[in-house]
């Protein structure tokens, strides 16, 4: 094939062009030559069609998210240092210590070929996070899989799982937490997002920016294959169909080792105040990073492209321009500290190699062994891009949807049935124990997590002297965001705000991943856009900036689209994790209390989905006001020495949080339900806004003077009691649900943890 | 500050380098980072290996590390007596540099696996043991994909009569591991190797408590001895 060169272009100007091929659409193609003033070369062809894919430029979603930067307090986020735009927002926690964290989807790779899927999902938003100047310090991961016994999930969730652990243990980072949910709506699109956080001093501060006219730019790390070719805008801009597999060549193959390497390589340039600008190469590679690198710095670039170290020497510079291998970073150097910045690349056994150099000319520039390839203002590739007000309409069924409540569905009352329904719902695969996966992941890796799975978030130490640290936790009830998109926006804000808090972390900032079906059918733009509004409307009444995030479109196969799942992710801040609130309750005596206010709330709850196969009514709204004031006593009886374990209630309800605690703990206790509300409502309900609070008795007194004083409904109802098998005639601890029934926690625990082996596998030992 | 000095090697892909040094600290000792391409042990009076993937482990694990200049002169000191310890990637790169008998292969659930484990301390006699007692039983981390110790019965024989079994995991066996071997040591008792992870367990609220700390201060009995 001979070069395209613009000299050529210009020559032919009505030669055919494979876009549509490329996913481009006739009017954007219309848009490149219009912009260019003449039809573009193939490699320009490939920046753009990737540039432009949904994935990477935002297209559809980019009117809507706009929300997150205009719905501000007056005055602004203090705590912002970085918003939303670059690799991953930036936010101030005091001490001079700043933290970086994003959440991102790798869904459609996962489905393709799960374990590398997984793990480049993994590698990909380190790289994210090492790219603003921060050391990564833990990853979490929140996945959504069709229904557990179905076959795809069968096939997927293994190797999702081993794609995690094998990329993130080998990479040393540990995993503290995320979901695992499960809904016949995601067969065959499996939700893989992936977060990382990382802190960094604020003067360690890096953007991605080519400054410098003169200045250097480095690409390093490893070299560039085919693999990933093609991969962002063909994998994540087009629904699978029946020819899925015949894409797996387009999926990135992972090495964590090489990215290992690159983390403290990176580190180390970055320490020795080498680098002037930095970017990682994910989605769209070298298009991507060059482009945006231009775009943000000095406005030109020129790349020798031929200088590109090679996996495959075959490539041609259409495919070097669009590769996605994994693994490699692009830094800008001063021309003076190029040899130093070489010098700490071979340490680490790293290969740098220049590509380019900072202009001023306004373009950016690409030969290919002398021959001028591209020739583009980088701003057109990487920053304006089509925006598109897709069509939005109001679900059809929504209504028929919203009027068929839970409230019609039997209850469990004779005691039987209470207890048959305990176990059950226990067992179930989306309130099951989540060992099994969680268990494969390395939670210890660089000794500073404080909590991980199952707890309500996980924790990491920052700095080892004062003790300050983060907490992270990821939420989203898909199935109250599917009967409500708004209220369930602010109900999975609401939740990952509450979990957070809950830990004693005071939140300061919000991520999220928005996984939705095709936007193109305007009922799931409508429910984006409804999604959106409700996130940035909670985000403000919270006073909690989103700081980035992922949208992930086209999850749906033939034309079924997924639950919508906005992920959302709440970072909190706390000035010593030693004063952190676990869920293992306490000794005995000490009091268990109820947070919140509980109604019958069953529509959309975990109750009505697996004891009745049921999904529909109107979930209860958030009442962001009392999440507020749950934070506040939360993390001033953390504090204050009043609370020795929390858990949020949320997903199964009052007893499903008892159970967990219970079998946290390893210890038993008596709990009853206070006045005027049914067994059945108390133990399943999924009511908002509450939380179990376990006191010790010298604490009672200020702690429920403090509840009543700030207008927080607090019931007392239970307390920790070790001895109550024992006088019962168990010889184990139990749960007595006072007036109902006893069980022992050994019957329960083998009920809440027998599910995920016996539907994946062998039990790990 | 004690003067003594106890180094840890970082390797390509160590993880767990950090953690060791913190808790070499914690113990009262000095931590010092070696080179995997140094031959300079910088004076140290013990080593450390720590766990990680070294060079990825894409082959046999530990069977590159092996190689590594830094290894040459650990080996050579470990004839002399300087106190050795591998934990998880680091017992495997001993087993392949032969301070130590026996390999470690893949779990039989062929699975990783992260968890508080529970080990009975089967000798006080090597260096990095005496702060236990005789029948100790610890929970530590244990976090490997391959950690199932083998050795031919001759040799498991050997290590049983001689009392070179260090450490034997309680309860259910996590890994496949020959007779529950958690961790071995030489005939002098200076070297060990030792699958699950002490230095995981050095700081409260940092893992399953403190058990891991007391092989960090046994090698301070050494120290003042010589």
């Amino acid at each position: 094939m001979t070069l395209d060169t613009v000299a050529s272009a210009t020559n032919s100007p009505e030669l055919p062009q494979p876009f549509a091929e490329l996913g481009l659409r006739p009017e954007e193609f219309q848009q490149i030559r219009d912009i260019l003033g003449r039809r573009p070369t193939s490699s320009e062809l490939a920046m753009y069609s990737v540039m432009w894919s949904e994935h990477c430029s935002y297209k559809s979603s980019k009117v809507h998210l706009r929300q997150f930067g205009d719905k501000q307090p007056d005055g602004g986020w203090p705590q912002l240092m970085v918003g939303i735009g670059e690799n991953a927002g930036v936010v101030d926690i005091g001490d001079g210590w700043a933290v970086t964290f994003k959440v991102e989807s790798h869904n459609h790779p996962s489905y393709v070929e799960p374990y590398q899927g997984a793990a480049t999902g993994v590698g990909g938003i380190v790289r994210d996070i090492l790219s603003m100047g921060a050391r990564p310090l833990a990853v979490m991961d929140p996945l959504r899989f069709g229904a557990a016994e179905a076959p795809d999930t069968q096939r997927v969730l293994p190797g999702i799982v081993a794609g995690i652990g094998g990329y993130g243990n080998c990479l040393g980072l540990p995993n503290i937490g995320g979901e695992v949910f499960f809904d016949p709506s995601y067969a065959g699109n499996p939700l893989v997002n992936a977060l990382c956080v990382g802190a960094m001093r604020h003067e360690d501060l890096h953007l991605a920016s080519a400054k410098g006219v003169g200045n250097l730019v480095v690409l390093y790390g490893a070299r560039t294959g085919g693999d990933g070719i093609g991969g962002v805008s063909v994998l994540a801009s087009e629904t699978f169909d029946a020819d899925g597999p015949a894409k797996r060549p387009s999926v990135q193959v992972g090495d964590p080792f090489m990215e290992k390497l690159l983390i403290e390589c990176t580190l180390e340039v970055l320490a020795a105040g080498l680098v002037e600008g930095i970017q990682d190469l994910g989605g769209a590679g070298i298009s991507c990073a060059t482009s945006e690198l231009a775009s943000n710095g000095e406005g030109g670039m020129h790349v020798w492209l031929d200088r590109v170290l090679l996996r495959d020497p075959t490539l041609s510079p259409e495919e070097i321009l669009m590769s996605e291998s994994q693994e490699r970073m692009c830094a800008v150097v001063q021309p003076d500290d190029i040899d130093a910045f070489q010098q700490i690349c071979a340490k680490w056994e790293v290969e740098a190699v220049v590509i380019g150099e900072v202009t001023d000319t306004g373009r950016l520039t690409i030969d290919w062994h002398d021959q001028r390839i591209v020739d583009v203002p980088p701003r057109t590739v990487a920053h304006d891009g089509p925006v598109y007000h897709r069509p939005m309409s109001r679900p059809a069924n929504l209504d028929a949807l919203q009027a068929d409540s839970a409230d019609r569905l039997a209850r469990p009352e004779t005691v039987e049935e209470l207890r048959a329904t305990l176990l059950a719902m226990v067992a179930t695969p989306n309130l099951a124990s989540k060992s099994w996966i969680t268990d494969q992941f390395d939670r210890y890796v660089l000794g500073n997590t404080v909590m991980s799975q199952p707890e309500d978030a996980g924790m990491v130490r920052i700095d080892e002297v004062s003790g300050l640290g983060v907490a992270i936790s990821t939420d989203c009830n898909a199935r109250f965001a599917y009967l409500d998109p708004y209220e369930g926006a602010r109900l999975a804000l609401a939740e990952s705000y509450r979990n957070v808090a809950i830990s004693g972390a005071r939140p300061i900032a919000v991520t999220n991943c928005l996984n939705f079906g095709s936007p193109e059918d305007p009922e799931v733009m409508w429910t984006f856009a409804e999604t959106v509004r409700g996130l940035a409307d909670g985000c403000l009444e919270l006073s909690i900036p989103v700081t980035g995030g992922n949208v992930s479109f086209y999850n749906s196969t033939a034309d079924t689209a997924i639950l919508p799942t906005p992920v959302v992710g709440v970072l909190g801040v706390i000035d010593d994790v030693a004063r952190r609130t676990p869920m293992a309750w306490g000794p005995d005596g000490e009091l268990i209390y109820l947070l919140g206010g509980t109604g019958p709330d069953f529509d959309g709850s975990e109750w009505a989905r697996t004891m009745h196969g049921h999904l529909g009514g109107h979930p209860s709204r958030a009442n962001l006001d009392q999440e507020k004031l749950l934070g506040e006593i939360a993390i001033a009886a953390s504090r204050d020495g009043m609370v020795t374990a929390a858990h949020d209630v949320s997903d199964g309800g009052v007893a499903q949080a008892l159970v967990e605690m219970a079998l946290r703990a390893d210890v038993g206790a008596r709990v009853w339900a206070p006045d005027g509300i049914e067994a059945a409502t108390l133990l399943w309900s999924e009511t908002p806004g509450r939380a179990i609070m376990v006191i010790p008795r010298t604490e009672e007194m200020r702690f429920s003077q403090m509840c009543a004083a700030r207008g927080m409904p607090a019931a007392r109802i239970g307390v920790v009691d070790s001895g109550l098998g024992s006088d019962e005639g168990f010889d184990d601890q139990v749960l007595q649900f006072a007036g109902l029934f006893t069980i022992a926690l050994s019957e329960l625990r083998l009920a809440h943890e027998a599910t995920l082996p016996r539907l994946f596998g062998s039990s790990l030992s | 500050m004690s003067s003594h000095r106890v180094g840890i090697v970082t390797f390509p892909g160590s993880l767990d380098d950090q953690d060791a040094a913190r808790a070499v600290r914690i113990a009262g000792s000095e931590p010092v980072h070696l080179w995997h391409a140094d031959t300079d042990l910088r004076h140290v009076d013990a080593v450390i290996l720590p766990g990680g993937f070294s060079y990825g482990d894409y082959l046999r694990c530990g069977a590159i590390a092996r190689f590594a200049p830094v290894m040459e002169s650990i080996v050579d000191r470990a004839h002399t007596g300087l106190p050795v310890l591998g934990i998880c990637n680091g017992f495997q790169i001993l087993c392949e540099a032969g301070l130590l008998p026996g390999a470690l292969t893949r779990n039989d659930h062929l699975h990783f696996i992260c968890r508080d484990q529970s080990l009975r301390i089967e000798s006080t006699s090597t260096v990095w043991t005496s702060d236990f007692n005789q029948g100790q039983e610890i929970i530590i981390p244990l976090k490997n994909g391959e950690g199932g110790y083998i050795a031919d019965e001759a040799t498991l024989d050997e290590l049983e009569n001689s009392g070179r079994i260090v450490a034997r995991y309680v309860g259910t066996n996590p890994n496949g591991s020959r007779r529950d071997i958690a961790g071995i040591a030489n005939p002098a008792g200076n070297v060990v190797g030792l699958m699950p992870h002490p230095e995981h367990a050095v700081e409260n609220m940092f893992g399953p408590g403190t058990d891991g700390l007391a092989f960090f201060t046994s090698i301070l009995r050494t120290f003042s001895r010589a």
